[in-house]
């Protein structure tokens, strides 16, 4: 009887949590333009006007951009922070972690806000950039974290057998850390790119003429007879974020076996 | 000029000091131990010389030229580290070449070279396994033959048995020996394990909390430490306060209380020690014996008994002494009252601090 309730208790955990997603696919399928049951047939001509849709595609092609860049430089500047503070003996080592990992604990908003106030004061125009920078700020925690939590996994003495062996700094880290921080690159590179993609308030805040794709889909709330194409484009979407980050935590994972072979 | 020198070496992490002025010298070919308890610096003077740390203080030259401030890809020394360090993302003949890239061999010229190593320490065959496929005691070898590929004048060796069982731990003893002299290069080695050090090396550093205490062969170091920690430290041992009486040409007089007024070999007293001194006189188990007469003995108690095959070791109880003594014996048991001979040969004289 108790493993019963339980289990109806997850049942509806479960529920309660993606039930709400899946009305998204349903009703982008569903030949109406108002969002309500019963469902009126099944079309793909949300899908169809999605394609023709010039806008969407310049928004998607401004977040894809602006991802890939984020992700580059969040994950590089991670790796050298993460080697820093899991390698070297640092004084104020915990203090810098705190300071990067801050901007965690600050509301988006606030980020938002207070970066459009510092872009004016030094004058630069809001622009694809400035979110590049704003989205740094959000993204390199995460790098950092996966990272630190990778570099801590291998043996700090396989770095010194390389320099043993007669590898300066620069060889050993390709013919050792990199191969073996591959798979933590990889996961920070996909984290940081899907937290760049989905975010909304700062890319809101900086991005001026430039929407990014959370931007448009923003816009395109006003007007009702579009919210099934949003629908359709909020499905896409769903389906790769939750591909990209299984992908991350397998590749993770995939690592972590290879570099505890020990003594 | 030795071939390796240490000479007043410090060594401190965040204000601890770690390495206090420690002054070694080592000869070409040698097979030497640094030797001591954990904590006692000899891990953090190996990595000294490999350049892993840098002093505070004091020089290291190796071969006439000094490597103190030399980063480790630059100096003519290989280790093997504890947890042996095998790059888990290649094989084991990449291992091996690891530390050949800069030679630029011929493909075929790095094959032999990888190939007569494999050889040398019988893994024949095992070039294309991976870490993972290897066991314990083949990881170690790949460890030592991808340090002693690259021919280094110095080979570092960082507790290279301990990850080891006992039975593989004495095989492998053997071979470090055999393969020393093989190769003729001087090995450098930490050991917190004195049996291991005993065994292995020509002359042994025991190091005590970042001090050398005794540089010395492992038959001088085991006959005559010079300290009451070294005695202590290396095999089991025996002591007894005593105060000297008479301290002759070749002979001294102690009074060793329990044991009796005693005339032993001047020699036999350490370094420093004076008329009238108070001091610890230390004996091995093995060198007690047990006596059918009463002149000259000790009468005890056996309290204790633990049989080890080819002899037994005793804790035999003297009135007027707490502890037990510890003596070695080959002798069929004798059981309950026994009488202790102490030959005064064996009998150290040792500061007393």
């Amino acid at each position: 009887m108790k493993n019963r309730g339980l289990l109806i208790y997850a049942l509806a955990y479960l529920a309660f949590l993606y039930a709400p997603v899946l009305v998204l696919p349903i009703f982008s399928f569903n030949n109406s333009e108002f969002i309500a049951f019963p469902l009126s047939g099944f079309t793909t001509r949300w899908y169809q006007n999605l394609m023709a849709d010039g806008a969407m595609q310049h928004a998607l092609g401004n977040s894809l951009k602006v991802g890939l860049i984020t992700a580059l430089f969040s994950t590089g500047l991670g790796l050298t922070a993460a080697k820093a503070l899991t390698r070297y003996r640092l004084s104020g080592g915990s203090a810098a972690l705190g300071f990067i990992c801050l901007p965690l604990f600050i509301p988006d908003i606030v980020l938002g806000l207070s970066l459009l106030m510092v872009l004016g004061w030094i004058g630069l125009p809001l622009s694809l950039s400035a979110v590049v920078l704003g989205h740094l700020l959000i993204c390199l925690p995460f790098a950092l974290t996966v990272l630190m939590a990778r570099f801590e996994g291998f043996d700090p003495n396989l770095e010194e057998a390389s320099a043993d062996l007669g590898d300066d700094g620069w060889m050993t880290f390709w013919r050792v850390t990199f191969p073996l921080m591959l798979p933590g690159i990889s996961a920070s590179l996909l984290l940081t790119f899907i937290t760049s993609f989905d975010e909304f308030l700062v890319a809101y805040f900086l991005s001026g003429t430039e929407a990014t794709l959370p931007v448009y889909i923003w816009g395109q709330l006003r007007f009702p007879e579009r919210l099934p194409m949003v629908l359709a484009l909020g499905a896409i979407i769903l389906i790769f974020s939750v591909a990209l980050v299984a992908v991350a935590e397998y590749v993770r994972n995939l690592g972590i076996k290879k570099a505890t072979v020990g003594a | 000029m030795s071939f390796l020198e240490v000479s007043k070496i410090s060594k401190s992490f965040s204000g601890t000091p770690v390495v206090k002025e420690v002054t070694l010298e080592v000869e070409r070919g040698e097979f030497f131990a640094l030797l001591g308890p954990s904590g006692c610096g000899k891990t953090t003077l190996l990595r000294m010389i490999a350049g892993f740390e840098t002093p505070n203080s004091g020089s290291i030259s190796i071969d006439g030229e000094t490597m103190t401030r030399v980063p480790p890809h630059l100096r003519p020394t290989n280790m093997v580290f504890q947890s042996y360090a095998i790059f888990p993302h290649l094989n084991v003949f990449d291992n091996i070449a690891y530390g050949l890239r800069k030679e630029r061999l011929s493909k075929e010229g790095l094959r032999a070279k990888v190939k007569a190593m494999l050889e040398t320490i019988q893994l024949e065959g095992l070039e294309g396994r991976t870490p993972d496929q290897l066991s314990g005691g083949q990881r170690q070898r790949v460890a030592l033959a991808r340090a002693l590929v690259r021919k280094p004048k110095l080979l570092l060796l960082d507790e290279p048995l301990g990850a080891l069982d006992k039975r593989l731990r004495e095989a492998m003893q053997v071979e470090l020996r055999a393969l020393q002299r093989k190769v003729g290069i001087t090995f450098l080695l930490v050991t917190h394990d004195q049996q291991e050090a005993l065994s292995l090396c020509d002359r042994i550093a025991v190091m005590d909390q970042g001090r050398i205490l005794q540089i010395a062969g492992p038959r001088e170091l085991y006959e005559h430490p010079n300290c009451r920690a070294v005695a202590d430290f290396i095999g089991e041992i025996n002591f007894f306060h005593a105060s000297v009486q008479q301290i002759g040409q070749a002979t001294a007089t102690v009074n060793a209380g329990l044991l009796g007024t005693l005339t032993l070999p001047r020699s036999n007293l350490a370094q420093g020690i004076g008329l009238d001194d108070h001091i610890l006189l230390a004996i091995r188990p093995e060198h007690i014996g047990f006596a059918d007469s009463i002149a000259g003995t000790v009468m005890g108690e056996i309290v204790d008994t633990t049989f080890l095959g080819d002899h037994s070791h005793f804790h035999v109880r003297i009135a007027g002494r707490s502890q037990p003594i510890a003596v070695s014996s080959s002798a069929s048991p004798p059981t309950g009252s026994v009488h202790l001979v102490f030959p005064p040969e064996f009998l150290i004289g040792l500061c007393s601090d």
